[in-house]
């Protein structure tokens, strides 16, 4: 199932491409090149070649570790992905860490504040939250925290002396696990306003799913069952309620995660950071087909890993899926 | 975002009379009331702009160039939200903004609900095959990430309003078609179905003059969530540069150009900011009470 979603992507984007207007090596090319200049580079790229040709090239190509040569920037695309997704996959991880953080801590102190002034305030709270998306956050940290009140880098990744120092492209992580916390403390300055972007959508809809979930289980009888046993209301909420609410709010919020590796497509853009999402709209501008066809296909494998991963995820949580 | 609260199929329910409640329980809630207001105020902007704008939103004068808005000094009356850097009034380029805002917002919406309803209905309905194809072209849909999708379109059909409205129908139906498929399944099931199916009513007759009509009030809410998408997707592929040509006034266009000379001028990077998230926040609040009203669970 996975394999087939993986190449229905390929076929669309192939398809998109081909449909396209615009000769990508006319991008490349300087004016005034020759009709045999043209036409050398153009098979150099395959791109003479019918379509159902060039999708078979590159497919095999796919197959055999070979993604292409990135026709912008004239480089393995491969090489490219590869310096590229570390950036992006430590954001995602730590936008998703802080989503989780956040929308559980409020769902838990939600619930055990309920019917009370403060639930109002969060429920009031969390509504604006659900409406607005992260481009609207990135945005307005750039607003806020960047520049009416600039206590954090407004784009980049990491200063640029930090680069040469270290062996992986995994700054943060590497940073952290080899003990350097001058570099990871200058990485996560540089990560908090397009991880919290991120986050902040998705704890929106943890917060709303998980809070109803836990006071539905609130009401069930194994927590009165706890109650009467004297167990304080802190852990009848965090122990007890939460642990059979959470298979269902994963279940239900699951589409959210994948809709986060969406959003570092334009939150990357929008804070110059470097990962495959920046690369991406990028790609697109310069009609970089095989970069194009790269990033898509990363984008696809990661959809369909984190599906993977969710339905695991609920599997496990779920005694009743267990053995079906 | 809260679409995701929509997946689960709504309880069945449906009378005449009970349009009338939910109309009631509609405008019960003030901030639908107040949100909705926000849009019809939007809505009038946009038309009569030219009467309402102070200025002409393309006039520069560079002598008059990033003027602060009232209330900062160096602030020049009649520049309430003050200039850009090419001395062009930021109220007006707002006040211009909102029609090519409301424009995509509605068309672009109203496409995808169209395309995204059939599909859905048809899944829902028929099952077997067609439900199997379907729901195949959303996962593979799904695993676009749908701003890099809407860039591709608009960068494949050539910027302009007619590519992003485009390019959001083609990418957001399936928000629609999952919603309503899940719903039509639930909606086929109903006793009103099978006596339809019973008094010898042809399939699509029953699709559209049965199953649809009761699909519709979560179609509804759905649609309206889906203007607040379409506002940023507008603005993002503005942002980006994709969207309608500079002369044209557009709040993400602004934000773009605001974000060259925040550190000169942040107000023409948050005045248009504010509108979005403004108009956002109305078209998500007015979608939300719709669900509540239209759900009657939640009515209790």
């Amino acid at each position: 199932m996975a394999i087939v979603t993986l190449f229905g992507v390929a076929v669309v984007v192939f398809l998109l491409l081909r449909v396209a207007p615009g000769d990508p090596v006319a991008m490349m090319i300087a004016p005034g090149a020759s009709a045999h200049d043209i036409a050398e580079l153009r098979a150099r790229y395959g791109l003479d070649q019918p379509f159902l040709v060039q999708f078979g090239i590159w497919l095999d190509g796919i197959l055999h570790g070979n993604f292409g040569t990135s026709i912008s920037l004239r480089r393995n695309v491969l090489e490219l992905l590869t310096e590229r997704l570390p950036a992006t996959l430590e954001l995602a991880i730590v936008a998703c860490a802080i989503a989780v953080l956040l929308g559980g801590a409020t769902a838990i102190a939600g619930t055990l504040i309920r019917r009370t002034r403060g639930e109002a305030m969060i429920d009031a709270v969390n509504g604006l939250m659900l409406a607005v998306p992260d481009f609207v956050w990135a945005l307005a940290f750039v607003l806020v925290l960047g520049v009416l009140w600039p206590v954090l880098p407004l784009s980049g990744r990491s200063d640029p002396s930090v680069d040469a120092a270290l062996s992986t492209h995994f700054y943060l992580f590497e940073s952290l696990i080899t003990g350097r916390f001058g570099i990871a403390r200058d990485t996560a300055a540089h990560m908090v306003m397009p991880a919290l972007a991120l986050a902040l959508p998705l704890a929106a809809v943890i917060i709303r799913i998980l809070k109803e979930a836990l006071s539905e289980a609130m009401v069930q009888d194994y927590v009165l069952v706890a109650r009467v046993k004297g167990m304080t209301e802190l852990r009848l909420v965090a122990g007890e309620a939460l642990r059979n609410a959470v298979g269902p709010t994963l279940a239900l919020t699951g589409v959210q995660f994948t809709f986060l590796i969406g959003g570092t497509v334009i939150v990357e853009r929008i804070f110059a950071y470097p990962g495959i999402g920046s690369m991406a709209i990028d790609a697109v501008i310069n009609r970089d087909l095989p970069l194009i066809q790269g990033l898509v296909l990363v984008f696809g494998a990661l959809f369909v890993l984190i599906n993977l991963a969710i339905d695991a995820g609920v599997a496990a949580l779920n005694p009743r899926l267990r053995h079906g | 975002m809260a679409e995701a609260l929509l997946d689960a199929p709504s309880p069945i329910a449906t009378s005449r009379h009970a349009d009338r409640n939910r109309i009631r329980a509609l405008l019960a809630q003030p901030k639908v009331v107040f949100a909705g207001g926000f849009i019809l105020f939007l809505i009038m902007l946009a038309v009569f702009a030219p009467l309402i704008a102070p200025r002409d939103p393309l006039e520069q004068d560079l002598l008059a160039g990033t003027l602060p808005p009232m209330g900062f000094t160096g602030a020049e009356p009649g520049f309430l939200l003050g200039t850009d850097d090419l001395g062009r009034d930021v109220l007006s380029r707002l006040i211009f903004g909102t029609r090519i805002a409301l424009i995509v917002a509605f068309v672009a919406s109203a496409l995808a609900a169209l395309l995204g309803t059939l599909l859905g209905l048809f899944a829902g309905y028929f099952r077997g095959a067609t439900d199997a194809a379907v729901s195949r072209l959303v996962e593979i849909w799904m695993a676009f990430p749908p701003v890099l999708l809407s860039i591709l379109v608009v960068a494949i059909m050539g910027a302009g309003v007619g590519s992003v409205i485009a390019a959001i129908a083609i990418i957001d139906w399936t928000r629609f078609a999952r919603v309503v498929r899940t719903e039509t399944m639930a909606q086929a099931q109903a006793d009103y179905v099978v006596a339809a199916r019973v008094l010898g009513f042809g399939r699509l007759a029953i699709l559209f003059r049965e199953v649809l009509p009761n699909v519709a009030p979560v179609l509804l809410a759905l649609l309206t969530l889906e203007m607040g998408i379409a506002v940023i997707v507008e603005a993002i592929l503005s942002f980006v540069g994709l969207s309608v040509s500079s002369d044209t006034p557009t709040w993400g266009g602004m934000i773009a150009q605001g974000r060259q000379i925040i550190h000169q001028a942040w107000w023409v990077f948050a005045a248009p900011l504010a509108a979005l998230f403004a108009t956002v926040l109305a078209f998500n609040q007015v979608g939300d009470g719709l669900r509540r009203a239209l759900d009657p669970v939640m009515q209790r």
